[in-house]
């Protein structure tokens, strides 16, 4: 059975470079249209940015290897205006099921309260995402994209990077203001720049395979230990869109992946597992061993790398992808505002402090998984069996039991663009994380706090029951970068109301408490007790201007 | 701080002992490293503390290695 999907091609135009013979310029150049690549050239070009972004093919990723969308990622998509696909498309789930053996021994809902636009997650395979991505991309003028473009030359200087382009018409150099490097794993940027990768190297392999077929199975995360039907290894099932799942099987260290990968052999393996009699064509084969490991800096002069090309993950966990496109998210907003002249160039700096922590935490985490999963030693094998054995009776064991600790947001701690609290505060909330959703009653009805958001910072202010108004004289002396988002129990007189108290509870607001919210979403201060005095410095701060000024 | 106890807690060391070793009573090998391991892991989380845990993995991997045969 044929694909569903019809991969688009994207037709090459020869550029003015090539027209009228000369070095091309611009503000940025993003590498690689990848769905890192695409969200931060959407993400700079929506802040007003001229981008060029060039990508080797003409079309978008051939094979699916991410499928899994966190909903971070997908309230990221939604801001760059993709989000709709991803809605209408995807697989939502939240729970997942983990069994060992015969047995299942624990199940899990990732969100567990209602109030938020977007799932846990949603499956959906990545030429799909990446369709919906250069959709979006498509309708920004000042986004030029260039297809069947490859990098093939890069010149750092003081005060550009000259990249040389290779097209099917000839090759070209552009003078990029500055670069960021989304060409992926193996990164001809990084090659070039002669950056080393830091970090291990899993000697397991794993055959994943794509394949079609009508199932009864639930969209949800499905894991085997040690299953009847693949023994002394792992699997992984997940449901996708057009009836395609996605079966991860584990294989021996010894396996050889030319054998292991022809069709003729994965056929019985997932015949054992779904039976004999099951109806499914193959769509996709490709074995792996996986990586955990990134780059010591992120930023080399003005060439920033983001996604794959900085740091790579094992896919258990789903933290690839989707840590890539944080990175996306974090630098757009910084190198915008650089670039705008609303801050100084120290902003960029935060890019790094802010996410070589996250990319630690993701590296940590998908490292630990697949440990659990692939024991070193014949004693680490009794330890790792035996939490599964008493998963089945007792709760402490359960929470050990480690199939991927799925992609959450990192929460920005020990940022240097994080201002400390001004008074007590309870919750997730904290300077550095990511805003959590909520539902707003709006003028017209019904949304969803994320959409309140402008691009920009936001102040958001709480009012008590009487719904009063914000201090006297607050409004007129906003800084110009900043939006006001005033919030009160009940919608009216210019406020978004908070009917089911999810807002108050999720954020700990009390009459007359403030958060100023990046560009980001991600939290940079909060205050029980607002002045503007509070607010510039925190603004300052968060611009990069070291904060001590307040 | 030192938080593993190491003095002499046991009123009955034999007992002890005895307990431990009926524990493997008429089981096979593989079955005999299970028992081991969700003992171990069933008594670090009565102990409830992963500093105590490292300390006293940490001293039980000192006096392994002490007794490797070019230590
Ligand atoms: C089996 C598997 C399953 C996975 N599952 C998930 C998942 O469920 N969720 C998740 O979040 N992540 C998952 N991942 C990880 C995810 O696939 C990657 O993290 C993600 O694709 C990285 O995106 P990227 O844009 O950085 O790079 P890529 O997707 O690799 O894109 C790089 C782009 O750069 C282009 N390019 C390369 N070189 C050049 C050049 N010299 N000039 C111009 N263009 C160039 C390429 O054509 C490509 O379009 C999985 C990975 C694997 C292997």
């Amino acid at each position: 059975m044929a694909q569903v999907y019809e991969h688009p091609i994207f037709p090459f135009t020869a550029p003015p470079e090539l027209l009228e013979g000369r070095v091309g310029a611009a503000p940025v150049c993003v590498v690689g249209a990848g769905p890192v690549g695409l969200a931060i050239a959407i993400d700079l070009a929506a802040r007003g940015v001229q981008v060029v972004l060039v990508d080797d093919d003409e079309t978008v990723s051939h094979g699916s290897r991410l499928i899994c969308i966190s909903k971070r990622t997908l309230e990221i998509f939604d801001r760059l205006g993709a989000g709709a696909g991803f809605a209408e498309k995807g697989v939502v789930w939240n729970k997942g099921r983990l069994f060992f053996g015969e047995d299942e021994v624990y199940s899990f809902d990732l969100l567990k309260e209602d109030g938020h636009q977007w799932p846990a997650f949603v499956n959906i395979q990545q030429y799909y995402a990446e369709d919906f991505l250069v959709r979006a991309a498509e309708r920004l003028p000042n986004l030029n994209i260039r297809w069947k473009s490859a990098v093939v030359g890069v010149e750092p200087s003081s005060d550009h990077v000259r990249l040389t382009v290779e097209t099917p018409e000839g090759r070209y150099d552009l003078d990029a203001d500055y670069v960021v490097a989304c060409d992926g794993a193996s990164s001809f940027v990084r090659r070039t720049l002669g950056l080393e990768f830091e970090g291990r190297a899993f000697q397991d392999r794993f055959l994943i395979t794509d394949v079609t077929m009508q199932a009864e199975f639930p969209s949800e995360r499905w894991f085997w230990f040690e299953p009847p039907f693949h023994e002394g290894q792992s699997a992984l099932l997940h449901k996708q869109p057009d009836s395609v799942w996605r079966i991860d099987l584990q294989l021996d260290q010894s396996a050889d992946p030319e054998v292991e990968g022809r069709e003729e052999n994965v056929r019985p393996r997932i015949e054992r597992m779904l039976g004999a009699d099951a109806a499914f064509e193959i769509d996709w084969i490709s074995l792996y061993t996986f990586r955990c490991r990134r780059l010591q800096r992120f930023t080399e002069g003005r060439i920033f790398f983001a996604g794959d090309s900085a740091h790579q993950v094992s896919p258990f966990g789903a933290r690839g992808g989707n840590g890539g496109v944080q990175d996306a998210d974090n630098l757009a907003w910084k190198l915008a505002a650089v670039l705008n002249g609303d801050a100084p160039d120290a902003l960029l700096a935060s890019y790094d402090a802010e996410r070589i922590p996250a990319s630690d935490e993701n590296i940590l985490n998908s490292s630990r998984s697949t440990d659990f999963m692939t024991p070193k030693s014949q004693a680490v094998r009794d330890i790792r069996d035996a939490v599964l054995a008493l998963a089945r009776d007792h709760g402490f064991a359960r929470r050990m039991v480690n199939s991927g600790r799925l992609s959450v947001p990192a929460v920005l701690d020990g940022s240097p663009l994080n201002t400390p609290d001004v008074g007590a505060f309870n919750g997730p909330m904290r300077p550095g994380a990511a805003a959590l959703d909520a539902p707003v009653v709006t003028a017209d009805g019904t949304g969803w706090l994320l959409h309140q958001f402008s691009g920009d910072f936001t102040v958001l202010i709480y009012l008590g029951e009487a719904n009063d108004g914000p201090p006297d004289g607050w409004l007129s002396t906003l800084p110009a970068m900043v939006n006001t988002l005033v919030i009160a129990p009940i919608s009216g007189a210019g406020a978004l109301g908070d009917a089911e108290g999810q807002l108050r509870e999720r954020y700990d607001l009390k009459p007359g408490t403030v958060y100023l919210i990046r560009p980001d979403q991600h939290v940079a201060a909060r205050t029980r007790v607002f002045s503007n005095v509070w607010l510039e410095g925190a603004l300052a701060r968060a611009l990069g201007n070291g904060g001590e000024t307040a | 701080m030192s938080a593993l106890v190491t003095d002499d807690q046991i009123a009955a060391p034999d007992d002890l002992y005895q307990a431990l070793v009926d524990a493997h009573e008429g089981l096979a090998d593989a079955e005999s490293r299970q028992m081991n391991a969700r003992l171990i892991l069933l008594l670090a989380n009565h102990v409830g503390d992963l500093a105590v845990l490292q300390e006293a993995a940490a001293m039980v991997r000192a006096s392994v290695l002490r007794d490797r045969p070019d230590a």
